[in-house]
């Protein structure tokens, strides 16, 4: 090349601004939600479940489809009797719909959908909506559910438990057998998942006159899912057209689980006969969008009495929840090929169940079952120097797979492209200053304070395999159809003005993929990236795409990156024909740069890079006449190394994999049991980057997720199923205070696997901090069962044990009531001016009673002292209509009753009873009174913080309007007269 | 305050970005919802619906609020700035968007507009903040792609260039 000349300016590689920025940041972002819909459009509200498991006995939606601005109301019904349940991964016999028929088997689970004229209208509706539900048993632990004799989620499948795999590897019995140890360890990791800040948004519109749905959704694919909701459609793929929009707020991978709610808007247009919009609202995300599979595993390793390990056996146990979504159970076998991590372990045993429990389903969340198996992995590598009294970054390093083995082949089949891990681990040492970091632990140590240090080493897997979920069928299974590989496709058009314009088969949430693509074919092209558009909305009708399009599995480095260079080439080399002709130049003698192409020899003789590319349109004829017109060129990109899995089970399971070790400092607050991170390093070989700006983002954004998975967050489910972290002030994302800065160290192999050499960076964090953290804290605390999140609570019970049970008393959480979740019980007394005779009769007359309870429109009697109530109640935020159930029993007049019922509405269910004494009184009456009370469905979610109070009030209110009932205001009691008896003094 | 009746909609005149913008509101409509579907700026985006995330934040009457904690209704005849009236275009962009690109401080932008909105007010107030105080001030918000790195580097950026209002100079 020329020195000097414009064309030495190349921007791969070069931290170049984003392209995206501009727009994002002056407020004129393209999601979905913004984008303009047809005139006559309808809005979509979804009543959802509030019990874990149930059957459904009766839906009545008369009520619902009176009210005003409504105009269709489905179920069940309509959703089986117009689409195909879910095609799944494996072939088994459970139904999943895009709404519960027959049964609910999650909390937050679709029952109806009302479409009406604005969202407004429809969330009213859905509180006229009743439903009678049959509790059923519930499963909600994954080993509980795992149990013989547990209650089946899918009485049909016979078991929860739905797949159990073997696989053997090397020798493991025999590398077990000859072991100086055996280190064996149990982890549990949580349920989680980003929860990207936007979240799903579709708009289907039916098209009668094709039978087509033309739908726009937020979609990130993979589109393995495409076929999924065409068949449940009824319709063939080219009939189900997806468009995605520009920008995406947030993915994760959880927008590939958008899928269900496309069939049932798409049947709610067809049934209505207008386009159906639906926005998720963030409480129906956090509770029935996705969770990455919680995960138990045991984890067994070989070890010689130098730390070597020889051999790992792996017993795992997948949560699911409630249904077995595509593209699940990708977590469990999407590392199948790393489940020996960064390290020469060459005999290796697996056992993989998956099963099932009534939660919401798993799906694909950032680090796609990583973060679970490396949190087992890089524990058990800790444990193994604790019990060996061996340095822990010793053992690390001693197994370490050795410089100069590469490509490796690990013992489940992945070949590791390129690496140097003993010399990353060198420089994250040096460069990260360790030493420094050991001196202030040492210190902090003869302080007395409560520090340590963790270290953790993982192979990041970037670009699935498509054939790898087939690694859960057997040998014999996959034969019949054999599945691998990963194809991407990208245009590159050249218009008659020279613009250059860019599509893709990649629906980037946030990556700033737009830019590195531009950058590629920028450099391909003699151009500079912002003379590149690249339009990454995609039309399943218009553009290019394939099962592996999306963004999703680290892919899009050495994926749809190379389908944009190969395409650029293809643009390339055509352009340099032209040029050569008019150049008087052969066209390996062309070069491009500066918006030119030269003769790369002289580079005076030169010809403007649009009027190379106008001649294909503006004169065709004058082309070479191998040349056809025009100038549009799709690139195909589909590595060979990505083969089905092979007869001995073995499998690649991606095309590259990164390596990141890192290490942290961490100190515990003796007093509030709070974990700070110190400091972290980072050091990561990612191949060649493509663009450092960007690699630096999806490190700090993966590390800040990493913070949370390790300190904060968790969807925590009650023992009944309830579902207790429905806002986002009870599942806890980190801000910017808790996230301290890492220290980002960088080294680069190139991969020898993709042309640009480079490896996917998406997801690496939260593989490594969870359990980096995990592992200071055991170091810190010398314990060896460490769960994350590690909540105050939960680092508070393992410095000073388990909190001890609070005092009995008014509105302690119940001692376990059977089956109990979100369970409370008081107590409480108020005096009532007349006398017991006269209070029983009241509660013992209908029509008094319903003037008694609190928010009762309407009381029917059912039975014997038996009444059905409507009645509007609100706790916290929430306020909504309820179908009471009151009971009296137990009736020893005019002394004592038991009060017994439930309530049942949009906002949740609950069930109670209390026991009510009555006693005569200075001329009145004492009424006193014990109640427990479970609480579940929405209110439990979202009011957690405020259920406690909220129910002792209500029931106050009840016995207050009691007393006005018969004849007079109660008597308060003065807080002072309260304290008194709280004391024990007094009366 | 008049009285407003609960079913009806009613006239509802904001100054957005300096100019006047006027639609109608049911009392119980959102001024997020207002401002993106009544009036069509939906460059502030909604994220939790219960005032954690931060992502709808505005400034009513210079204030950093936000707008999905308060009605449409309420905001009638008051000042209402939005992330759209920060640039002109993008060769104008604000030093404090100029350094959030630099600093790679947004993905995928969608809790970015309430954090600029905040930021801006913030810096008014307290023009040479330390990072600890930018953190604080920054905790008011959700992010799930950036770990707020970005975010914190490219104000630390404006503050020691002096300020977030004025254009960047050109290079």
């Amino acid at each position: 090349m020329t020195q000097g000349h414009p064309q030495s300016e190349k921007f791969v590689g070069q931290p170049v601004e984003r392209l995206e920025d501009a727009a994002l940041l002056m407020g004129r972002g393209r999601y979905a939600d913004d984008l303009p819909i047809r005139v006559g459009t309808l809005h979509g509200a979804i009543l959802r479940s509030p019990h874990a498991h149930a059957e459904i006995v009766s839906i009545d939606t008369s009520e619902a489809e009176a009210r005003p601005g409504v105009v269709a109301v489905l179920t069940g019904d309509e959703i089986k009797e117009l689409t195909d349940p879910f095609i799944m991964v494996l072939k088994l016999p459970l139904q999943h719909w895009s709404l519960a028929v027959e049964r609910v088997r999650f909390v937050g689970e679709s029952v109806v959908l009302v479409v009406a004229e604005d969202r407004y209208q429809a969330e009213d509706a859905l509180e006229y909506i009743k439903v009678e539900y049959k509790p059923l048993p519930v499963a909600v632990d994954p080993r509980d559910a795992a149990k013989e004799d547990a209650p089946l989620i899918h009485p049909a499948a016979g078991t929860n438990v739905v797949s159990v795999r073997n696989f053997n590897y090397g020798e493991p019995d025999k590398a077990f057998a000859e072991a100086d140890h055996t280190v064996e360890l149990t982890i549990e990791f949580p349920r989680n998942s980003q929860t990207p800040m936007e979240g799903y948004v579709v708009v289907a519109d039916y098209l009668p006159g094709n039978n087509t749905y033309d739908v726009l959704a937020n979609f990130q694919g993979p589109y393995t899912v495409h076929p999924v909701m065409a068949r449940s459609l009824r319709v063939s793929g080219s009939a189900l057209r997806i468009r995605t929009p520009q920008d995406s707020g947030g993915g994760f991978g959880v927008k590939q689980a958008i899928f269900p709610y496309v069939t049932l808007m798409s049947t709610a247009s067809k049934i209505v006969g207008r386009p159906v919009k639906w926005v998720e609202d963030r409480l129906e995300h956090l509770s029935a969008a996705v969770a990455a599979p919680n995960r138990v595993i045991h984890l067994e390793a070989a070890v010689t009495k130098d730390g070597k390990v020889t051999a790992f056996r792996f017993d795992q146990l997948d949560d699911y929840g409630a249904y077995l979504r595509a593209p699940m159970p990708g977590p469990l076998y999407r590392p199948h090929g790393c489940l020996t991590g960064p390290y020469f372990i060459p005999n290796l045993s697996v056992t993989n169940r998956l099963v099932l429990t009534n939660k919401t389903p798993s799906g694909m969340v950032r680090g796609f079952g990583c973060p679970q198996m490396y949190f087992a992995i890089e524990r058990v590598m800790q444990c193994i120097a604790v019990e060996l009294d061996l340095d822990p970054l010793d053992v690390i390093s001693r197994n370490l797979i050795p410089a100069g083995s590469f490509p490796y082949r690990s013992a489940a089949g992945a070949i590791y492209d390129s690496g140097d891990y003993p010399k990353a681990l060198e420089i994250a040492v040096e460069e990260g200053d360790l030493k420094e970091l050991k001196e202030r632990r040492d210190k902090a140590r003869a302080e007395g304070r409560l520090y340590g240090i963790g270290y953790c080493a993982v192979i990041e897997p970037g670009q699935s395999n498509m054939g790898y979920l087939s690694t859960i069928l057997t040998a014999e299974e996959r034969r019949k159809n054999p599945k691998g590989g990963s194809v991407s496709q990208v245009t590159v058009n050249v218009e008659p003005l020279g613009g250059v314009s860019v599509t893709a088969d990649c629906m980037p949430q946030g990556q700033g993929q737009g830019t590195a693509l531009a950058q590629i074919v920028a450099d391909e092209l003699g151009l500079k990236p912002d003379q590149i558009r690249v339009n990454l909305e995609h039309d399943t009708q218009k553009d290019a795409w394939s099962i592996a399009s999306g963004n999703y599995s680290s892919r899009f480095v050495s994926s749809t990156a190379i389908a944009a260079h190969r395409a650029a080439q293809k643009v390339r080399a055509k352009l340099a024909t032209i040029a050569a002709q008019s150049l008087n130049v052969s066209e390996e003698k062309v070069s491009f740069g500066g918006g030119q192409i030269f003769a790369t020899e002289n580079p005076d003789n030169a010809i403007k890079f649009h009027r190379a590319a106008g001649a294909a349109h503006w004169h065709p004829g004058s082309l070479p006449t191998e040349l056809e017109a025009g100038v549009r060129e799709i690139g195909v990109w589909a590595p060979p190394e990505l083969d089905s899995p092979s007869d001995s089970d073995r499998i690649n399971t991606s095309l590259t994999y990164g390596f990141k070790i890192d290490y942290c400092g961490i100190e515990i607050d003796p007093d509030t049991a709070e974990v700070r991170i110190d400091k972290y390093v980072t050091m990561h070989d990612t191949g060649k980057m493509i663009n450092p700006l960007l690699v630096r983002g999806q490190i700090e954004g993966s590390f800040g997720w990493g913070v949370g998975i390790a300190l904060y967050e968790e969807f925590v489910y009650a023992e009944d199923g309830s579902f207790l972290s429905g806002t986002f002030a009870d599942y806890l994302c980190p801000t910017a205070c808790e996230v301290p800065k890492p220290v980002i160290l960088h080294m680069e192999t190139p991969s020898p696997f993709t042309p640009l050499g480079a490896k996917g960076i998406g997801e690496g964090n939260c593989m490594t901090v969870p359990v980096c953290v995990a592992n200071a804290v055991s170091d810190a605390l010398d314990v060896r069962d460490v769960r994350v999140p590690l909540t105050p609570a939960r680092v508070s019970a393992m410095i000073h044990g388990e909190e001890a049970a609070p005092p009995a008393g008014r509105a302690a959480p119940a001692a376990k009531a059977e089956g109990a979740g979100r369970a409370l019980a008081g107590e409480g007394t108020t005096l009532v001016p007349a006398a017991p005779e006269e209070v029983w009769k009241t509660l013992l007359d209908a029509e008094k009673l319903a003037a008694v309870i609190p928010g009762c429109h309407r009381l029917d009697v059912v039975g014997d002292n038996d009444y059905r109530a409507e009645v509007t109640l609100g706790v916290g935020p929430v306020k909504g209509r309820f179908q009471a159930s009151v009971r009296l029993a137990e009736l020893d007049a005019p002394r004592s009753a038991t009060l017994s019922g439930g309530l049942d509405g949009p906002l949740g269910s609950s069930r109670g009873s209390g026991r009510v004494r009555l006693e005569a009184r200075d001329g009145g009456t004492e009424v006193s009174y014990t109640y427990t009370v479970e609480v579940t469905g929405k209110v439990a979610a979202v009011g957690g913080r405020m259920l406690d109070g909220a129910t002792r009030m209500l029931v106050r209110q009840f016995f207050e309007r009691l007393a006005a009932q018969v004849g007079g205001p109660p008597v308060h009691e003065s807080w002072w007269t309260r304290l008194l008896r709280a004391l024990g003094i007094g009366q | 305050m008049p009285r407003l009746s609960r079913e009806a909609r009613h006239p509802v005149t904001i100054i957005l970005n300096g100019k006047r913008a006027s639609g109608y509101a049911e009392p119980r409509l959102l001024l997020v919802d207002f401002l993106r579907r009544e009036i069509g700026a939906t460059g502030s985006h909604v994220g939790c619906e219960h005032g954690v995330c931060g992502a709808c934040t505005v400034r009513v009457d210079g204030k950093a609020v936000r707008s999905c904690l308060m009605y449409a209704v309420q905001a009638d005849g008051r000042r209402v700035d939005t992330v759209e009236g920060l640039g002109d275009d993008s060769s104008d962009l604000t030093a404090l968007q100029s350094a959030f690109r630099r600093e790679h401080a947004l993905q995928c932008g969608y809790c970015t507009p309430g954090v600029l909105m905040s930021i801006s007010d913030f810096l008014e107030r307290n023009p040479k903040p330390t990072e600890t105080e930018i953190r604080e001030m920054l905790s008011g918000h959700i992010c799930r792609c950036t770990g707020y790195a970005g975010m914190v580097r490219a104000v630390l950026d404006v503050v020691s260039n002096g300020g977030a209002a004025e254009s960047p100079k050109s290079e």
